[in-house]
C-alpha cells in the first residue's frame, strides 16, 4: 500500500519536473539571449537596429532591416506559392482521391516531410537556381544570377508544403461525414459541400497549419542559405540576392567575432528571430480563436 | 409477405418509392441481399432490425448517399416517383432533394441558425431575400424552433442544444420541399424529452410527407409505425402492418427480438 502511494506521489512529482524544464527551456533561451545581446543594445537604439539599413560592423553600425526584410520577402513568396497547392491538394486527397492513391501519396508526404533540409538546398542549387537565370528572370525582363530571394521562396515553398500538407490532410479528415452527408443530402453538389461546409469546418485548423507552415519557413536556414545570395541590400525586386535572419547567424557566427559588438549583434539576430516567430505564433493563434467564436 | 390482400393492395395504390432487387456489395462482404420493397405514401415506415443489419446502408441507397463510400457497390432499382434513382442520369442533388435527412446525431452545418435552414434553399437558386426569410420561418415554425431562436437567428447553430439541433436540422431538410424524410435512428442520441418533440413532430409531419424511419428500439416502431420492415443480417424478414408483425411474428428472428426487444 505505502508502495503505491509512494510511487503515485514520485510520478506525479517527476512529471511536473519535466513539465516545468519544457516550459522554462525557450524562456531561458530568451532571456540568455537578451543578456548577450544587451551590450548591442546599449550602444544603439532598438528603433535603428530594427529600421536601418546600415550594416557595417566593423565601423559600429547595425542595421537589421536588410535582415528582416530579406526574411519577410523569402516568406512571403514561399507561403505565396504553397499554401494554395497544400489546400487544393489536401481537398482532392481527402475527398476525392481513390483509396489507391491515397495509400500511395501519404508516405511519399511523409518522406519529403522528413527530408534534411540541405539536400533541398542541392536540389535547388541544382535546379531552381539555374531555372531562374535561365528561364524565370528573362521572362520578366531582367538578367539574374539565379541565386535570389526568388530561389529562397520557391526552395522553401517546396519544403513547406509537405509539412503544411501533413496538418490540412489531418485537418480535413476530422471533419465528420454525417456533415458532408447532411449537406449532399440538402442538394449541393460535392463541390459545393466542400466549399460551404468542409472548408469552412476547418477554417480554425487550416490557419494553424498555415501559421505553423509560415513560422517554420521564416526559422529555415540551410535550404535557404544555399540560394539565396546572402548578400546585404534591400531590394522589391525579387530577381535580386538576399540576406535572410537565420542565414546570417548561421553564416557569420565563429567567424569575425574579433570585431566589437559582432558577437552582441548575432546574438540579437537570433532573439529578433525567436520574437519575430513568437510573434507569428500569437497572431495565428488570435486568427484560430476568432474563428472558433463565430 | 402480409395476409391480407387488401393491405397489399392498399401500400400497392399509393407506392412513393420502390426497391427491385437491391444489393450492396463492400468488398467480398453482402452487406443488403435482394432487397425487394415498396414504401407507402404519407405513412410512416418503420426499419426495424438490431445493429449492423443494415438499416442504415439501406436508407442511404435511398439518396445516393452511398456515392460517398467508394468501397459501396450497389446494384438493382430504386424507383422514386418512376425515377429509377440508381440508374438515371438526371441530376443527383435535385434527386436528393427530394428527401430530407435526420441522422442519428444532428450534424448543424458551421454556420448560423438561419443560414443552416436558408442553405438549400439557396441552392435550389432562390436569392430573394423576402422569399428565404419566410422559408426559414415557416419551417422553424414547422418543427417548433422559431418561439426558441427568433430573437438569436444568426448565432452559431452549435450553441442550441442537442435536442434543438436535431430539430433545426429536422427543419433545414423541411426547406428543400422533400417527399419523403429519411430519419436514421434521430432520436438515439437526445434525452426523452427531446425525442418525444420528435416522434410527436412525425406523427403530425405525415400528413404532408412520406416518413422513413429506421429504428433498433420496438417500442418506437409499435409506437409510430403505420408499416415495419424487419431486417435481420441484410436481409428482410417479414414486413407488413404493425399488427400483422407484433401480435403475430411469423419468423424466429423476429419473435427472438420482441422477447429481447422488450
Amino acid at each position: 500500500m505505502f508502495r503505491r502511494i509512494f510511487f503515485d506521489r514520485t510520478t506525479k512529482t517527476w512529471m511536473i519536473t519535466t513539465m516545468v524544464i519544457i516550459l522554462l527551456m525557450p524562456v531561458i533561451i530568451g532571456v540568455g539571449l537578451y543578456l548577450k545581446s544587451l551590450p548591442l543594445l546599449e550602444h544603439q537604439s532598438l528603433r535603428t537596429l530594427l529600421f536601418t539599413s546600415d550594416w557595417q560592423p566593423s565601423q559600429g553600425k547595425f542595421g537589421f532591416w536588410p535582415f528582416v526584410a530579406g526574411s519577410i520577402y523569402v516568406t512571403l513568396i514561399a507561403f505565396v506559392l504553397s499554401a494554395p497547392v497544400c489546400l487544393l491538394a489536401g481537398i482532392y486527397l481527402t475527398q476525392f482521391a481513390s483509396s489507391r492513391l491515397v495509400k500511395v501519396m501519404y508516405p511519399v508526404i511523409d518522406i519529403l516531410a522528413g527530408l534534411p533540409s540541405v539536400i533541398y538546398g542541392v536540389w535547388g542549387i541544382l535546379v531552381v537556381v539555374p531555372f531562374i537565370s535561365k528561364f524565370l528572370a528573362p521572362i520578366f525582363g531582367t538578367t539574374s544570377s539565379g541565386y535570389t530571394i526568388m530561389a529562397g521562396g520557391i526552395v522553401l515553398a517546396v519544403m513547406c508544403v509537405p509539412y503544411m500538407l501533413n496538418m490540412i490532410t489531418e485537418v480535413f479528415k476530422t471533419v465528420p461525414m454525417g456533415l458532408r452527408e447532411a449537406s449532399l443530402s440538402l442538394g449541393a453538389t460535392f463541390w459545393e459541400s466542400v466549399k460551404h461546409v468542409v472548408i469552412r469546418k476547418s477554417y480554425p485548423g487550416i490557419i494553424s497549419a498555415f501559421g505553423l507552415g509560415i513560422a517554420k519557413a521564416f526559422g529555415e536556414t540551410m535550404a535557404v542559405m544555399m540560394v539565396v545570395g546572402n548578400r546585404v541590400q534591400v531590394h522589391f525586386n525579387p530577381f535580386e540576392a538576399g540576406y535572410p535572419l537565420p542565414a546570417l547567424i548561421a553564416n557569420n557566427y565563429g567567424e569575425m567575432l574579433s570585431i566589437p559588438l559582432y558577437d552582441s549583434a548575432l546574438m540579437f539576430a537570433a532573439l529578433l528571430l525567436l520574437v519575430i516567430i513568437l510573434l507569428i505564433n500569437l497572431i495565428f493563434r488570435y486568427f484560430i480563436f476568432k474563428t472558433r467564436e463565430r | 409477405m402480409t395476409n391480407n390482400p387488401t393491405d397489399t393492395q392498399v401500400i400497392q395504390d399509393c407506392t412513393i418509392l420502390s426497391i427491385r432487387n437491391l444489393n450492396v456489395h463492400a468488398g467480398n462482404h453482402h452487406i443488403l441481399k435482394d432487397i425487394n420493397l415498396e414504401i407507402p405514401k404519407n405513412r410512416i415506415t418503420v426499419l426495424l432490425g438490431p445493429s449492423g443489419c443494415g438499416k442504415t446502408t439501406l436508407l442511404k441507397c435511398m439518396n445516393k448517399l452511398t456515392d460517398l463510400y467508394r468501397e459501396l457497390k450497389v446494384t438493382g432499382n430504386i424507383f422514386i416517383e418512376d425515377d429509377d434513382i440508381l440508374n438515371t442520369s438526371k441530376n443527383i442533388p435535385s434527386i436528393r432533394q427530394k428527401m430530407g435527412l435526420l441522422s442519428q446525431r444532428p450534424y448543424p452545418l458551421p454556420v448560423s441558425i438561419y443560414k443552416n435552414v436558408a442553405y438549400g434553399i439557396k441552392l435550389k437558386g432562390i436569392r430573394d431575400r423576402k422569399l428565404i426569410d419566410y422559408n426559414v420561418e415557416k419551417h422553424l415554425k414547422e418543427v417548433g424552433l422559431w418561439n426558441e431562436v427568433k430573437d438569436r437567428l444568426h448565432s452559431p447553430a452549435t450553441s442550441l442544444s442537442i435536442g434543438q439541433q436535431q430539430r433545426l436540422c429536422l427543419a433545414r431538410g423541411l426547406a428543400v420541399k422533400p417527399r419523403i424524410i429519411l430519419a436514421d435512428e434521430p432520436t438515439s442520441a437526445l434525452d426523452p424529452i427531446s425525442s418525444k418533440i420528435i416522434e410527436n413532430l412525425f406523427r403530425n409531419l405525415k400528413e404532408n410527407y412520406t416518413i422513413i424511419l429506421v429504428t433498433h428500439v420496438l417500442r418506437q416502431a409499435i409506437r409510430l409505425a403505420d408499416h415495419v420492415i424487419f431486417m435481420y443480417n441484410g436481409e428482410i424478414i417479414e414486413q407488413g402492418t404493425p399488427d400483422e408483425l407484433f401480435n403475430n411474428p411469423k419468423s424466429e428472428k423476429l419473435k427472438e427480438y420482441m422477447v429481447e426487444g422488450n
